[in-house]
């Protein structure tokens, strides 16, 4: 039993609950589908009427959509009128379905009979047609264009739109047929004949060029619009239809832009229109703000221009807020064409930032940033400011991502720009984006005369707002106070800025604050980090608070946070090197700020400014990367002196048996250093540089110029031919003696060799160790293979430890170091072995070359030795 | 171009809901008319009668109990749709005689048919009350 549509209304309207509802709904779905089952015809029309209602509850009704097409398949009015609506809201082009449709619209369109029915078609076909369907049905549009009743032609004028869009070939043909609408008698053919020109040009750009010649007609038009009484029946509020003079404009400023001539010609209508139509009354105000727009996008001279602001201007100062809110619209578009307009009404702009209604709010704010400049910076920060402290939660991230740009853009000093960066990320801090925070810190780093003001400035912010401090604000403000904390003290930080207050601290308050810091904020890992580097920072600048920095950083020996807990420990090995210590923290280098606006890539913006996990400050960055190794001998002075050669240090301090196959990021960095040193050495010894085996014995250069070892380590022909030996050559050096003096009494403790015919050399020797090498072919169909063993054998008197062997080959041989059988050699005897195995490309063409690095620890001493194999036997 | 409209009532019910050009699915819809009408009803009668949200400006004005709101892209005029929003509402009262929520509700394929013949692909068709209503009004008098 079915039953009406206004029946199911009033029992949906019944209903107290969504359940309720939900259980209607399910009801009446459930007798549908079966209506539409058994095929029931009387009732067919009433059913999809009551699933658009069901539809527009937002329930879903894709069962009944084939009944759409059989409604419209029917022959009746009512039914058809009402299939079509239905095909309208329930389908959409995306369906199968409506394919199945094409047929019927097609016969409908060309429908002799019932004017209304083809209206029916051309609407559906408007609303819904697909790319297939437009291209089927365009001829039958186009020639409805043509049709004697005005109600088809508007229609069909539409339906081109759709048509064109769906199938931008087809536009071509209904260019002409468009114009031709702006001659009919009909104001709703015109207004559809528009509107479908509009389109047309908005598609295609170059059919500007077709309607030009047809300006003066519209502006005939215009003109006929504008005498009173014309026509009474689209009469609103005394303005003759208001659509059709909004759309004419509209389709002048497409014509006009860009072209003085055409310009030219509607000038005269277009001052008429901004001095005639009263702007009382709604309806003549969206003329009033189309003409506008028109004058200020097209060629038009001063006297134009001057009236279009005028009426802004009037706008602007209009109670209405619909009236503000297109004017400040207009005025965003007008910007760029003519700022010094908009700045005589910056003022009433900035009030309107003050609004109580959001879209106005919105509209002045975008308008407020594209109106800053260096001489209102100041002024403008200040009521973005005030502002965002009210803003609402929606608009802040927005707002807060322009200001921080604006500051950026247009700070006038670098003290302000500081303070403002503050401001910002003190009010809303959690929306100021990581950059920003580095982007000040680098420029920080370049300044040195701020330096002291903005660690008291930070100093300030946190302790005033610690609870609520974002933790942008709290890692920017701990960094700082780490890098510079011991300009806090009154007596080392120099002369107050002027209008600064002076700031009463004692090395104890510094210490207090990052304590107060970690207890606030100790969810939140990378504030912990923060607070951490900066302590140890600061055990070198607040000699006298050692001890409890000392405790602060130990309590985090068995923290949870994996980060803080390694950085703990880390930092904590670093105390046992006292004597090095200062060096190591020093303060950290200027950046290149011009590099970083360049690059501002994240891998630079963690090692720059520390505003991520990553390291702090070079001293720290190298301390955590190479654990407690780093902070042996060598990577001490290397820290002191900058970040070239930092990146060295860092390499060299990851510890010793992973440099070997050090990954090849590493290598590229290697390389890119390496490419900076001037060398025309020998292929092969030039070749060997960039590969991994290097990365250890660059770092490992303790020597004070890096760039000296480096072309100390490509081998002798560097820049100079006659490369003087430095202290750290030893080891090259008496190559020449290992291979023309006797065997030390080493070699008869060679293991034993493996095969009869494997050649053993020794390789290196020194401080007691000799390393021999056995060399064998495994591979006999291969001979660019060669495999090694590496046999090390003590023979001094001394226990001899941590002992590593790498080893490095020019790049065309490829090497694989395999793990030592031990680190320990026992004195007198002990023996550690390694496999190497190499691979020669050039087999034939190159004999081999390798490069050794090896470390050990005597009696408590670490040395570090470098040695060259050159002394393979041929035809490896 | 007009991209949708709404007849939604002060308890946000939708009366009417009528989409051009772009397709939504049920819950995307839904999802839509929720927020647009949240926003809507948030607002006071001061404020103006824009907003934005997504990707429309939806321009709305309220008569008694049921608003009227109707999305449009970013370079319709809106003061003009202001102005064609109560333009739809004369004709619907020509039509019903004081027009009123119940009217709307309870023949909503009628508000449809009117509204077909002033909107048509998002672009208005006519606006001359005689030539919207004619049609409508003929084919009842073949209905009945």
């Amino acid at each position: 039993m079915s039953i009406r549509l206004r029946d199911l209304i009033k029992q949906v309207r019944a209903c107290k609950t969504a359940a309720e509802e939900r259980e209607v709904i399910a009801k009446e779905s459930a007798a549908l589908r079966e209506a539409f089952r058994d095929q029931d015809q009387s009732y067919r029309h009433r059913n999809v009427a009551k699933l658009m209602y069901i539809h527009m509850l937002g329930y879903p009704t894709h069962f009944g959509q084939m009944e759409t097409l059989k409604l419209i398949a029917g022959s009746g009015f009512p039914e058809k009128r009402m299939g079509y609506l239905g095909l309208m809201i329930l389908l959409d082009e995306r369906q199968e379905v409506l394919m199945l449709v094409t047929n019927s619209l097609k016969m409908d369109l060309n429908n002799t009979k019932n004017p209304y029915i083809v209206g029916l078609a051309l609407v559906a076909l408007g609303n819904i047609c697909s790319a297939e369907m437009a291209r089927d049905l365009a001829p039958d549009v186009e020639k409805l264009m043509d049709s004697s009743m005005a109600y088809i032609r508007k229609k069909a004028a539409l339906c081109a739109i759709r048509v064109v869009k769906k199938v931008p070939d087809l536009l071509e043909q209904f260019v002409d047929k468009a114009a031709e609408l702006l001659n009919d008698r009909s104001q709703a053919v015109v207004l559809c004949g528009a509107t479908l020109m509009l389109q047309i040009v908005e598609l295609e750009h170059s059919m500007v060029v077709k309607y030009r010649p047809f300006v003066s007609g519209i502006c005939r038009i215009l003109r006929q619009l504008l005498q009173p009484g014309i026509s009474p029946e689209h009469d609103i509020g005394g303005i003759t239809n208001p659509f059709l003079q909004v759309k004419l404009l509209r389709l002048l400023r497409l014509l006009g832009k860009g072209d003085a001539h055409s310009s030219d010609v509607m000038s005269d209508i277009l001052a008429q229109v901004a001095s005639n139509i009263e702007g009382a009354r709604n309806a003549g105000n969206a003329i009033l703000y189309e003409c506008v727009q028109t004058i200020m996008g097209i060629e038009s001279i001063g006297g134009l221009r001057v009236l279009a602001i005028n009426i802004l201007g009037r706008f602007l100062a209009n109670k209405d807020n619909n009236i503000r809110y297109v004017a400040l619209n207009t005025l965003a578009k007008v910007v760029a064409v003519d700022t010094q307009a908009v700045q005589r009404h910056r003022a009433t702009i900035v009030e309107c930032v003050k609004d109580a209604d959001v879209s106005i709010r919105r509209r002045a704010l975008e308008l407020v940033y594209s109106l800053v400049n260096e001489a209102n910076i100041r002024t403008l920060t200040r009521e973005l400011l005030d502002y965002l402290a009210v803003s609402d939660a929606e608009f802040k991230p927005d707002l807060t991502a322009k200001i921080c740009m604006l500051i950026q853009r247009f700070a006038p000093d670098r003290r302000w720009h500081l303070d403002q960066l503050l401001a910002v990320m003190l009010q809303a801090g959690s929306y100021v984006k990581d950059e920003v925070a580095r982007a000040l810190l680098v420029q920080l780093t370049n300044t040195p005369d701020l330096h002291a003001y903005a660690a008291r400035a930070m100093f300030r912010s946190l302790s005033a707002n610690g609870d609520s401090a974002s933790p942008i604000l709290v890692c920017t403000a701990v960094w700082v106070i780490g890098e510079y904390g011991e300009m806090l003290l009154p007596e080392l930080g120099g002369p107050l800025l002027p209008g600064e207050a002076p700031l009463p601290v004692s090395e104890a308050d510094v210490v207090s604050l990052l304590e107060v810091v970690l207890r606030r904020h100790r969810a939140e890992a990378v504030v912990t980090e923060h607070v951490l580097t900066a302590a140890m920072k600061l055990t070198a600048r607040l000699p006298s608070q050692l001890a409890r920095l000392k405790a602060v950083i130990g309590r985090y020996k068995t923290n949870v946070q994996l980060e803080a807990q390694t950085r703990s420990c880390e930092y904590g090995k670093i105390f046992q090197h006292d004597r090095i210590r200062p060096s190591l923290l020093e303060r950290m280098p200027a950046l290149d700020e011009a590099e970083w606006l360049k690059a501002n890539n994240p891998d630079a913006a963690a090692a720059a400014a520390g505003a991520s996990g990553g390291g702090s400050a070079p001293g720290s960055a190298a301390a955590s990367a190479g654990g407690a190794k780093s902070a042996n001998g060598a990577a001490a002075p290397a820290a002191a002196s900058g970040s070239g050669v930092d990146l060295l240090d860092m390499l060299g301090g990851s510890p010793a048996p992973a440099a070997a196959a050090a990954p090849k990021a590493l290598v590229d960095d290697l390389d890119a250093l390496l490419g900076g040193v001037p060398t025309t050495a020998p292929a092969p010894a030039a070749a060997a540089a960039p590969t991994a085996g290097l990365a250890p014995m660059a770092a490992a250069a303790a020597a004070p110029a890096v760039s000296d070892d480096l072309l100390n380590l490509l081998g002798v022909g560097g820049g100079a031919p006659a490369t003087p030996v430095p202290a750290a050559a030893p080891a090259l050096d008496p190559l020449a003696a290992i291979l023309g003096a006797p065997a030390a009494p080493a070699t008869p403790l060679v293991a034993p060799p493996p095969a009869a015919a494997a050649p053993t050399i020794v390789a290196w020797q020194g401080h007691g160790l000799s390393v021999s090498f056995t060399l064998t072919k495994p591979q006999p169909g291969n001979p660019a293979v060669t495999d090694i063993a590496a046999t090390t054998t003590n023979n001094d008197a001394l226990e001899v430890t941590d002992f590593t062997l790498q080893a490095a080959v020019p790049k065309f041989m490829q090497i694989r170091l395999e793990p030592a059988s031990g680190s320990v050699l026992a004195a007198r005897g002990g023996v550690v072995s390694q496999r190497i195995a190499i691979n020669n490309t050039q087999h034939g063409v190159k004999s081999l070359v390798m490069r050794l690095r090896i470390t050990f620890t005597i009696n408590g001493q670490t040395h570090e030795e470098m040695g060259e194999v050159t002394n393979f036997p041929p035809g490896l | 171009m007009i991209k949708f409209l709404l007849m939604v009532n002060k308890q946000g019910q939708t009366r009417l809901a009528k989409y051009f050009a772009e397709f939504l699915s049920t819950d995307e819809r839904r999802a839509l008319e929720g927020e647009v009408v949240r926003k809507c009803l948030s607002r006071t009668d001061k404020q103006c009668s824009f907003y934005e949200h997504r990707q429309y400006k939806i321009v709305y004005r309220r008569y008694a109990s049921l608003f009227f709101m109707v999305g449009v892209d970013d370079d319709e005029n809106e003061l003009a749709t202001l102005e064609f929003i109560h333009c739809f509402v004369e004709v619907l009262d020509k039509h019903f005689g004081q027009v009123c929520e119940l009217d709307i509700m309870n023949e909503p394929e009628m508000v449809h048919y009117i509204l077909d013949e002033m909107l048509l692909c998002g672009q208005i068709v006519d606006t001359n009350k005689t030539n919207i209503l004619e049609p409508v009004q003929l084919l009842e008098q073949v209905q009945t």
